[in-house]
Formats: structure tokens, sequence, C-alpha cells
């Protein structure tokens, strides 16, 4: 029987979207090499993270609560994940590919001595025979590959997977201690990007703006009204970030986040294959861009040729217009 | 100061990539390398530490004959010295790489940063870095924005979701460059005449004592996405709330 063992992703006391869609190819792993999962929660005073998990067919929900743990640091978390997984003979660890996972992942495969596969999209085959699918150069090629070591590290792609549902039943708590060690890096602080809208990697409709927006007072007087419509969080191309419009945080594509909503309308982006490696997998993609050429209408299901700073208004009220 | 810096040759990253055939591998007949971005922003950090620190900047990359020029063009920058350690593509996966790095490192003896850059664009891994720290039992801080370097420590901020986080590293550390870290410099024409005579040295795996050269993650097969069709052009804000509400009904 194959143990796996999944980190929980929380932030600011909240459990991440990312942690349903990691426990889902967890569940889907379970059947495919016979055996169960349990669920790690890293951090302090994270009691009540470890309870909104008991109901999605842990084994166990394992808790390591302490003063180590209060920011998280890649080199106690991989130590606590390589423990817990020696401890209980796990052959698979997994976190979602946000950047805690993938800081802190590789570490635990070197702990480990198992090979790693990074922003895992899915499965295939069974038993010995398991293969893994993950994107490379962009998302311009899916690869599958095997993994040649007892165990594997798996970083999962969120928005491959659907959030898991609860299964019923209670799965117990307990609290796990470990060793975690002294840290050599120490956490100095953390500038959080505070925002009422939704998590661009949890949103169900993101609208994002890019360089053709001119300046940072100008992407926010367009895209706020936009996301305000249609309940969306905002997102942006590299090119606008760099230009300081917005907060590294907004950055989807390639370096940035990857995001697959209902709904995607981008705004002035070229559609350069940086960023549509981010947003290509979306249900649904609008475009609005001025130039008929742009890259970004090749794989827009709706393409509005125009000047942004006439139509997205117009978007934004005739949406609002049509949701009411 | 010692800084060594890991540089990895990529295809041309907007380049369309064809593959083989039967889909063993990417067809690499008449592609054009170029030095993957987040090293050159790796590089050009080392440089700008080397400016204000007076550091020896040493480039690595692992790899054929043909990953000279990503060395030659970090020293053209104004890297002091490189090293070309001697592997085929094919035989190498990030754990390896890693290995590799570790080995280059304690071969140098007194390095203080290594700067990496945080993924390959070609395999996108996003792991090398981390990987060499836990080898090396070093504090790493990945996806960096900002670094300063003083009496002993790395102050690094760096891009995580949800805003900034700085960490503080004693030396030796690693570190792996996002693209806001800097703006790479091009290499001057002095620059790129005085690159020819800068050494390169050439060390093979058995030089490193690395005997355990097995993969752990191996590529099955390529394939390329189902490609995404082009959809309609609409004529007017009107008709694309009529297509979201009645066709696509996301809305
Ligand atoms: C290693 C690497 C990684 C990268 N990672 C990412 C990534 O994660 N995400 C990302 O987005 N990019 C990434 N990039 C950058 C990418 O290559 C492009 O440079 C970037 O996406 C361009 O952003 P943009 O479309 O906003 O800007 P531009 O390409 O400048 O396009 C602006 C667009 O706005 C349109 N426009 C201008 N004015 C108006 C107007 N008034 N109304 C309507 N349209 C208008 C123009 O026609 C144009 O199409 C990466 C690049 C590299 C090398
Ligand atoms: N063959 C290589 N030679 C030198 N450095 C490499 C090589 N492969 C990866 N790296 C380094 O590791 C970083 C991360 O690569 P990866 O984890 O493969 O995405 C790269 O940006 C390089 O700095």
């Amino acid at each position: 029987m194959a143990r796996i063992l999944v980190f929980a992703d929380h932030h600011d006391g909240e459990l991440k979207k990312s942690t349903l869609q990691t426990i889902t190819l967890a569940r889907e792993l379970a059947g495919r090499v016979g055996g169960g999962f349990d669920i790690v929660v890293l951090g302090q005073g994270v009691g009540s993270i470890a309870q909104q998990l008991t109901g999605y067919g842990a084994e166990r929900v394992l808790v390591v609560d302490g003063p180590a743990f209060e920011h998280y640091l890649a080199e106690p978390s991989s130590k606590a994940l390589a423990q817990l997984a020696k401890s209980g003979s796990a052959s698979f660890v997994l976190a979602s590919s946000g950047t805690t996972g993938k800081d802190m992942l590789p570490r635990v495969a070197a702990l480990l001595g198992f090979g790693m596969v990074a922003e895992c999209t899915g499965l295939a085959g069974s038993g010995s025979d398991l293969l893994y699918k993950r994107p490379m150069y962009a998302g311009n090629i899916i690869a599958t590959v095997k993994v040649n070591t007892p165990g594997a590290v798996i970083s999962v792609r969120g928005s491959e997977f659907a959030a898991a549902t609860e299964s019923g039943g209670t799965s117990p708590v307990e609290s796990a201690s470990v060793d975690p060690g002294t840290p050599k890096a120490s956490f100095v602080r953390f500038d959080g990007v505070k925002s009422e809208r939704p998590e661009l990697t949890e949103a169900d409709v993101v609208v994002a703006g890019g360089r053709g927006l001119k300046d940072g007072e100008n992407f926010f007087k367009i895209m706020e009204p936009l996301a305000d419509a249609l309940g969306a969080a905002i997102g942006a191309s590299r090119a606008a970030v760099d230009s300081g419009f917005c907060a590294n945080d907004y950055q989807v594509g390639q370096t940035g986040k990857v995001v697959a909503p209902k709904l995607y309308i981008a705004v002035a982006i070229s559609g350069a294959i940086q960023h549509l490696a981010g947003m290509k997998n979306s249900k649904c993609i609008v475009a609005i861009n001025k130039d008929p050429e742009a890259p970004i209408f090749q794989v827009a299901d709706y393409g509005l040729v125009g000047d942004a700073f006439k139509l997205a208004p117009e978007l934004a009220e005739k949406a609002a217009a049509a949701r009411s | 100061m010692k800084i060594l810096v890991a540089a990895k040759r990529v295809i041309d990253p907007d380049a369309r990539i064809k593959l083989l055939p039967d889909g063993s591998g990417v067809d690499v007949q008449s592609v054009e390398y170029k030095v993957n971005p987040f090293c050159e922003n790796a590089i050009e950090e080392a440089l700008a530490l080397k400016e204000e620190h007076d550091a020896e900047v040493v480039i690595v990359s692992i790899g054929p004959d043909d990953v000279t020029p990503t060395i030659r063009s970090g020293l053209a920058m104004g890297a002091d010295r490189g090293i070309r350690v001697e592997s085929e593509d094919a035989a190498l996966d990030s754990d390896l790489v890693a290995r590799i790095l570790a080995g280059v490192f304690k071969h140098e003896g007194d390095v203080d940063i290594v700067l990496l850059g945080k993924q390959a664009v070609d395999g996108d891994n996003n792991q090398v870095g981390q990987l060499l720290a836990q080898y090396l039992e070093l504090p790493q801080a990945c996806f960096a924005s900002e670094v300063k370097v003083s009496g002993g420590s790395a102050t690094v901020t760096r891009e995580v979701d949800g805003g900034l986080e700085t960490l503080e590293l004693p030396l030796p550390a690693v570190i792996t460059a996002d693209l806001r870290l800097n703006e790479p410099r091009y290499a001057s024409l002095p620059g790129i005449m005085k690159a020819k005579r800068k050494p390169i040295d050439e060390l093979s795996l058995a030089d490193l004592g690395i005997t355990d050269t097995a993969l752990k993650v191996e590529v099955v097969r390529l394939e390329e996405p189902p490609a995404r069709h082009a959809g309609v052009m609409v004529e007017s804000v009107d008709q694309l709330i009529d297509k979201l509400v009645n066709v696509a009904k996301v809305l």
C-alpha cells in the first residue's frame, strides 16, 4: 500500500483552493497506485485550517504547529515534510505549484532521494508503470515523464484540477512532532498585496490588462470597473508589471500565475507565448486589442478590435446590466 | 568574495518548438540557442555585486561543447572565468545538474554566493537552485527581485504569491533570479574581445567525483497540446455580450 502526503497550502489564516485541487490529484494517485493519503498542515496556530480539511477522505490530518513555522521558510518546512514522509513510509509528497511548493518541494526531494515532477497536469498508467504529464517550453509541449526512484515528489498545477469536494466521514486530526532544526535563513518581512477581490488563481472570471493601458492610474481606472461588473480577479501581463502599473502578484504567464477561469478577458495584451502559457486553458477567452493582428486573437473565442479606453468601460457597463 | 553563476543555454524562447516525428525529443536541427533569460539576470546580478564588492565571478555551464558560447557571453558581459562540465543534454535531469553544481562548488572551495536562474525556459522545472541548496545544506532565496550583500550576509526580496517577502541569509547562500531582479547589460565590443582570452576550464563528472549518473526523472515522450482554435471576431460590445450570455453562457 502506497502512502501519500499532501501539503496544505494556506496564507494569512486562509486555506488555499489549490490545496483542494491538490487533493483531487492525490485521490486519483491513490486509486492508481493503491493506498491512501494524509494531509499535513504546517504553521503556527493552524488548528482551524486542519479542521477545514477533515472531510476530504484523508486517513489523517497531521498538524505541525509551532513557532518554527510561524513564517514559511524552506529549510524547516522541507525538513518537516521529509521527516513525516520517512516516519510514515510515504512514497509520494504532493503540494500545489504555488511559490511555496516550488520553493520547498525540491529540498524535500533531495532529502528523500526522490525525483521531482514539477507542475504535474495529469497521470497515466498505474502501479509501478505510473507516468506523469507536465508542460515544458511555456506549455507548448506536454511531456510524459517517469520517475525512477522508489517514490516521487510532485508539485501540482492547480488550474488543471477541480477542487475536491467533501467525501463524507471525518479524518482524525493528529499533532505530529518533527525536528525542524535551526534554519540558516531568517524571515525579515512580508509586504502583502491587499485586495478585496477574489484570488487570481481561484476566481471564476479574470480580467487582465497589458502595457497598452499606458500607466498604473489608467490600468486601475480601466480594470477595476470591469472587475467590479464581473466579480472578477484582476491580472496583468509581465510588461504591465515591469512598467510598474501593478504588483508582481498580478502577473499571469510562464513566470507568473497559471489560471484557467471560466472567462478570461485580455485587455490591451498582445498575447506573447509567455503570457499564453498562463491563461490559454481558460474556458472562454475574450480579447480586446486595437491591433487586429495581435497574436492574442489566435487563442481568443471572441475578439474585439478597438480602443480599450472606449470599449472596456462600455463592456463594464453592459456586462453589469446583463448580469443584474 | 567569489560568486558562482550557473548558466544554461536554451532554444530561443520565442521560436516555435518542433518535435521529432516519433515524439522522442525536440528537433534541434537548425534551432538557435540563447542564454536562458533568467540566467542572464543571474549573471547581471553577479556583475553588479562584483562592482560593489570586488568579487570574482565564475560562470559554469553543464553540457556539450556548444554551451561554450553561453559561457563566453557571460565573460563578455564582464565575468572573470568559466567552467564547462562535459555532459550530453539527454543525460541530465535537474537532480543531476544540482549534484554536478554541488561538485563544482566544492571543487572551487571558497564560493560565497551561487546565483542561478529561477527556471530554465526549456524544461520549466524550477528546481535546480533549491536542490543544490539542500545538497550543500545552504540557505536559499528563490525568485529574487532584489539582492543586497553586506557584512557576510545577503538580504533578498522574493516575488511570492500574495506579495514580496524579504529574507536574510548568512553566506554562503543560494539565490535564484527572477526577471525583475535587474536589466541584463549588453556585452561591449572590448568586452567581447577580452572574453576571448579569459580562461574556460573543462571538467568531467569524474573530475568532480560524480559516479552516480542515473536519471531520477526521465522523459518518455513529448507531444503538442491540443491546439486552441481561434474563435470569432465580434463587431461591437453588444455582440460580445450577446455571445457571452447566449453562446458561451459565462455571464
Ligand atoms: C523568460 C520570459 C518569461 C516571461 N514571462 C511572462 C509572463 O509570465 N507573463 C507575461 O505576460 N509575459 C511574460 N514575458 C513577456 C512576454 O514575452 C511579453 O513581453 C509580454 O507578455 C508583453 O506584455 P503586453 O502584451 O502587455 O505588452 P505588449 O506586447 O507591448 O502589447 C501591448 C498590446 O496592447 C495593445 N494596445 C495598445 N494600446 C491599446 C489601446 N488603447 N486599446 C487596445 N489595445 C491597445 C497593442 O496593440 C499591443 O498588442 C516573459 C518573457 C520572457 C523572456
Ligand atoms: N545544464 C545546466 N548548466 C548550468 N546551469 C544549469 C543547467 N541546467 C539548469 N541550470 C541552472 O538551474 C536553473 C534552474 O533550472 P531548472 O530547475 O532546470 O528550471 C537555471 O536557470 C540555471 O541557472
